[in-house]
């Protein structure tokens, strides 16, 4: 307690020394570091949960063909959780005369669970969201399209089956409404307590029938599990990790790979606060070997210098946990629009619980081996000032800045052979890194008889503290480098991105074009302006059996490509995005023959080979082809493309629809609200705005990963202001020594200068280098594109380098030059 | 209480044959050889001889600052080579008193703190009013608030003074208290030291190259080359 005292009272005066400083702000910048990542990662986390429950409009969903019993509703509802019913029906909307098939969605009160639906006040209107997802009783909301194939508006009044419905406005989007092309029909919502009336539900209708439920997290779970002994055959439970495993896993990879790279700031911060550590061992050797004269026992010496510094730990986790969030704030806005999720969910308190951690972690592992070693200090060295602590033993000062740095890691990735290898790549990286830096240093010793005097006394410097500036200049180079090869591949990404996208890439996308209308509507968007591509026939069918086999008794790597019903197409003509990897293309005398022609993925998934026989059921005939070629389909093309492709002569009495894609140029009127009232049965995908947002995409990862590094600049800055820190009591005795020797208090600082600008100029010629090369790897065998040397990495390096080193380091020590020599000698 | 050769009540510090030794790249260096003495409450003692006999180091074997190679020293009725560092360490905050050549006051620390300290670790409770007694006694009441650096050489010793006197020792040890200061300040701290070695009856144990300071002491202890003459 009396320590504990002693400690606070003491410490706003050690805090004048500096070294403190410089402790609290690398503690604070490795906390800051660590938690903004944490935030984002955690918000991106829920938020991508939040979307895959908006994919289903609930947590849980429970599908049949058949109607589900109560009881399922029941339970849910004993275990607090949120319910709501959607039965599923095609059927034929009429208005007048006219006539559409709709897929029909009955939405009982509670509907959407998660997510929400958007609606128009007129066709085509601006988009709203609707205050409920059910439409009142007596009235449907139908999509636009649908309105317009049956010639309605908001207001009058259609029929379905046995009942009249008014439309109560028009419907844009629905949560669960599925992004794939199967669902083709437009839709109508209408309120279930509606649908008996119409009288569509009879026995053998083909409906769909959905429970939907959603709530906490563990009861969600416990409930999916008591679903799972009770249901029936043909019941399927469907939840958020089935919805998106994709996106998951990426997000998943994305967050690892961000809280490794904050750790390599951690990393370099861990470098500055040892530093530090080192400096208030050294000025406290006396003063503890004094406290001990006068009485105080090791352990209460060890209390004084434990206490300041958890205290400083203190400050550092709230201070930089504080500054993590708004740095996540901030990198939360630049990523907006990644995610579908309009709002996030706000950051989990768990990054704060890490920034506490992180800051007693580096402290254990970094500055607790030189405080105990300073409170060994004897208490003879009040009469004799060379008696030091006893030398630290290596493993006690070595291990726990180990176990430290690789249980953040662990905790971080929190998988063993991920731990292994970064850490592993980490110290080989770091040691190769030094060895440059060593070897720069080095180098540049040798050049110091060329220079004038100011520079001749700054090399000397660098050459004389050897290790720190090869130290300081692996930590700076690292911090460059990684922001520079981060730039790099941002350019390469988006040169290749542009590249493989020609100007007049189609950017419209027309699917379910009735075979009957294919003809006018090609010369619709002719007479628009626009350029269409290829036309392709799509018809639906399913795979049955390869090799005579049946497909039910195969297993597949990826189940839904082989089982669900497929799209396919004929064709004679080759499109020069697709190349022909095996086997060969259709001849003139394959024409009606019974072939396939498969893209690799369907290969690689599926598991058929050149050769295979493959049974289709399209249409409800049942067609064996064997597969002639295998294409290697370039899928960003955005020209219409298929798995399977047939030859021309073998489907063309099938009843299908056709598929093609154009291009508006920009700044043209683009007729599209005509196009979709003249063919209502067609659908349009903007692909404008999918290709802004692959860009878009890309800046934003790239900006979200540059400001993570950013800490690591920061972090090398720490490691700088450590350094000058520790260099302080020296420099001020040397430059007063040269001053009285008549050094002009100009050529001092000219020296000083000198030597940051050297140290500055070999962080950015390590990181410019560094980044080259990983460049030139990164484009190489990354993304495999051509590399194309940068001669900016070298300016921006050097320059980057000379400016914030010198800086930085001309501010550390501008006071120690200034000051009067008499002043220095006389030991003020 | 151990149970020493305390014959006579009066002896507050006593040594018996102690020898330091030290290794030193050259071999084997002997410090402080076979020295035997007892020192009687309220004596005050120089310790005088040329520079390199070995002075700082027998009082630093005396205070229990270090500990000697063979030999045994009792201090306060205590036996000091029975002791491990800690226990020297508390024997130190209750009955003896420092006062170094180069003053060695905590800088982080004002004058009243420096002087309140040793209460402190001593678990004192009336720290403040007897620190500020104390310094009121060497004439620095009004430099209280004041840090180290804030004072001329001479007040930061009596400061250390004061800190040194404040727990009213058994023993004060000195190592050229007046060492870095003028003849007018070191003769105001030598008067200062003697008048509470008089007043609070506190024995003193001195080391001095200053010749009118050892001859103002009650005995002087010749010393060369680690051997008492
Ligand atoms: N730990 C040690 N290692 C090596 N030599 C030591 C050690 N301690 C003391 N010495 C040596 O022992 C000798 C005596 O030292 P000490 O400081 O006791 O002398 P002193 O009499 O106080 O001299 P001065 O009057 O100059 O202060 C010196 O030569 C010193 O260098
Ligand atoms: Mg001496």
């Amino acid at each position: 307690m009396r320590a504990a005292i002693l400690a606070v009272r003491t410490l706003a005066r050690e805090w004048r020394s500096g070294e403190l400083g410089v402790l609290l702000l690398a503690l604070t910048i490795a906390v800051a570091a660590l938690s903004a990542v944490g935030f984002v990662v955690s918000r991106v986390g829920a938020a991508v949960e939040l979307q895959a429950s908006e994919v289903l409009a609930a947590d849980l969903r429970l599908v049949s063909a058949n109607p589900l019993p109560e009881t399922y509703l029941d339970e849910a509802r004993r275990r607090g959780l949120a319910t709501a019913g959607s039965v599923g029906v095609l059927s034929i909307v009429f208005h007048g005369d006219a006539s559409q098939l709709s897929s029909l969605r009955a939405v009982s009160p509670g509907y959407p669970l998660r997510g929400t639906v958007v609606v128009a006040a007129e066709t085509f209107g601006a988009p709203e969201n609707a205050a409920g997802g059910v439409p009142p009783r007596g009235e449907v909301w139908p999509e636009s399209r649908l309105l317009a194939a049956i010639g309605a508006e908001v207001g009058d009044e259609v029929s379905i089956g046995a009942a009249n419905f008014r439309v109560g406005r028009a419907l844009v989007t629905r949560p669960d409404q599925g992004s794939s092309f199967a669902e083709l029909a437009p839709s109508l919502l209408l309120n279930a307590e509606d649908l008996p009336a119409t009288q569509l539900l009879q026995p053998g209708s083909r409906a769909r029938f959905a429970l939907l439920f959603a709530g906490d997290r563990d009861e969600v779970e416990a409930f999916k599990a008591w679903i799972g002994e009770r249901k029936q055959a043909g019941e399927r439970v469907l939840d958020i990790t089935e919805s998106s495993p994709q996106v998951r896993d990426a997000t998943d990879r994305a967050g690892r790979f961000l809280s490794l790279a904050s750790l390599v700031a951690v990393l370099l911060c861990s470098i500055a606060v040892a530093m530090a550590a080192r400096r208030y061992v050294q000025r406290h050797l006396d003063s503890v070997a004094l406290m001990k004269t006068l009485g105080a026992t090791r352990a209460f010496t060890l209390t004084v210098s434990l206490v300041q510094l958890g205290l400083l730990a203190l400050i550092a986790a709230s201070v930089g946990a504080a500054a993590g969030f708004v740095a996540q704030a901030w990198l939360v806005r630049a990523l907006r629009g990644l995610l579908a999720v309009a709002t996030l969910p706000p950051p989990s308190l768990m990054p704060i619980v890490m920034a506490i951690v992180t800051a007693f972690a580096v402290l254990a592992g970094f500055a607790l081996p030189p405080l105990l070693q300073l409170s060994r200090v004897p208490a003879i060295r009040v009469l004799r000032r060379d008696v030091g602590p006893p030398p630290l033993v290596i493993w006690l000062a070595f291990w726990p800045a180990v176990i430290a740095i690789v249980g953040l890691i662990y905790w971080v990735v929190r998988d063993v052979p991920l731990l292994l290898g970064f850490t592993a790549g980490l110290a080989a990286f770091v040691a190769v890194l030094a060895l440059c830096g060593a070897l720069l240093v080095r180098l540049t010793g040798s050049l110091r008889s060329r220079v004038g005097v100011a520079w001749r006394y700054g090399i000397a410097n660098l050459a004389r503290r050897r290790a720190e500036s090869v130290v300081q200049v692996v930590a700076f180079g690292l911090g460059i480098m990684v922001l520079l090869l981060l730039a790099l591949v941002r350019r390469d990404l988006l040169e290749d991105w542009r590249a493989s996208l020609p100007a007049d890439v189609p950017n419209f996308f027309f699917i379910n074009i009735p075979s009957a209308e294919r003809g006018d509507f090609l010369s619709f968007i002719d007479d628009a302006g626009a350029a269409t591509s290829r036309a392709l026939p799509m018809i639906r069918g399913r795979l049955t059996a390869i090799n005579d086999r049946p497909i039910e008794g195969l297993s597949f790597d990826d189940e839904g490509l082989a089982t669900r019903e497929q799209n396919l197409t004929w064709t004679s003509e080759l499109g020069d995005d697709n190349q022909i990897v095996e086997g060969g293309w259709w001849r003139p005398q394959d024409t009606g023959q019974p072939l396939v022609s498969i893209a690799t993925e369907f290969r690689d998934s599926v598991g058929v080979k050149l050769g295979d026989r493959l049974t289709f059921d399209i249409a409800g005939e049942t067609y064996v082809v064997t597969v002639a070629s295998i294409r290697q389909v370039k899928w960003d093309s955005f020209q219409p493309n298929f798995f399977l492709v047939f030859p021309p002569g073998l489907l063309d009495a099938t009843a299908g629809t056709w598929m093609t894609s154009a291009y508006f140029a920009p700044g043209k009127p683009r007729p599209i609200a005509q196009l979709v009232r003249r063919f209502p049965s067609v659908s349009v995908f903007d692909m404008d705005s999918i290709l802004g947002q692959v860009r878009g995409v890309i800046d934003k990862a790239a900006v979200a990963v540059q400001s993570v590094f950013f800490f690591t600049l920061l972090a090398g800055l720490t490691v700088l202001l450590a350094a000058v820190q520790a260099s302080r009591d020296e420099r001020r005795f040397e430059s007063a020594i040269l001053r009285t020797l008549g050094a002009s208090r100009r050529t001092v600082r000219a020296g000083v200068l000198a030597e940051f600008i050297t140290l500055g100029l070999l962080a950015g010629l390590l990181a410019a280098l560094g980044a080259s090369i990983g460049g030139y790897l990164i484009a190489k065998y990354v993304l495999e594109v051509k590399y194309t040397f940068d001669v900016w990495v070298w300016v921006w390096g050097l320059g980057a380098g000379a400016v914030l080193v010198a800086g930085g380091g001309w501010l550390a020590t501008r006071s120690v030059v200034g000051q009067s020599p008499i002043l220095t000698l006389r030991g003020g | 209480m151990s149970a020493g050769p305390m014959t006579t009540r009066d002896i507050v510090l006593k040594a018996e044959n102690i020898t330091k030794q030290v290794t030193s790249p050259e071999g084997p260096l002997t410090i402080v050889r076979d020295v035997s003495l007892e020192i009687v409450a309220g004596e005050s003692v120089a310790i005088v001889g040329p520079s390199g006999a070995g002075k700082s180091t027998l009082l630093a074997l005396l205070a229990g600052l270090d500990a000697p190679t063979s030999g045994r020293v009792w201090l306060a009725g205590q036996d000091l080579t029975a002791l491990d560092e800690d226990g020297r360490a508390r024997l130190r905050a209750e009955r003896v008193g420092f006062v170094f050549q180069a003053f060695h006051l905590v800088p982080a620390l004002t004058a009243l703190e420096n002087v309140s300290l040793p209460l402190e670790l001593a678990g004192r409770a009336d720290a403040r009013r007897l620190a500020l007694a104390t310094l009121d006694r060497v004439g620095l009441s009004a430099r209280t608030g004041h840090y180290p650096r804030q004072l001329s050489g001479g007040e930061q010793q009596r400061v250390a003074l004061a800190r040194a006197f404040v727990t009213r020792p058994a023993v004060l040890f000195a190592d050229e208290p007046t060492g870095n200061l003028d003849t007018a300040n070191g003769t105001r701290v030598c008067d200062l030291l003697f008048e509470l070695n008089r007043d609070l009856h506190t024995t003193v144990v001195l080391v001095s190259h200053d010749q009118t300071l050892a001859a103002r002491c009650t005995r002087a202890l010749h010393m060369d080359d680690g051997k008492l003459a």
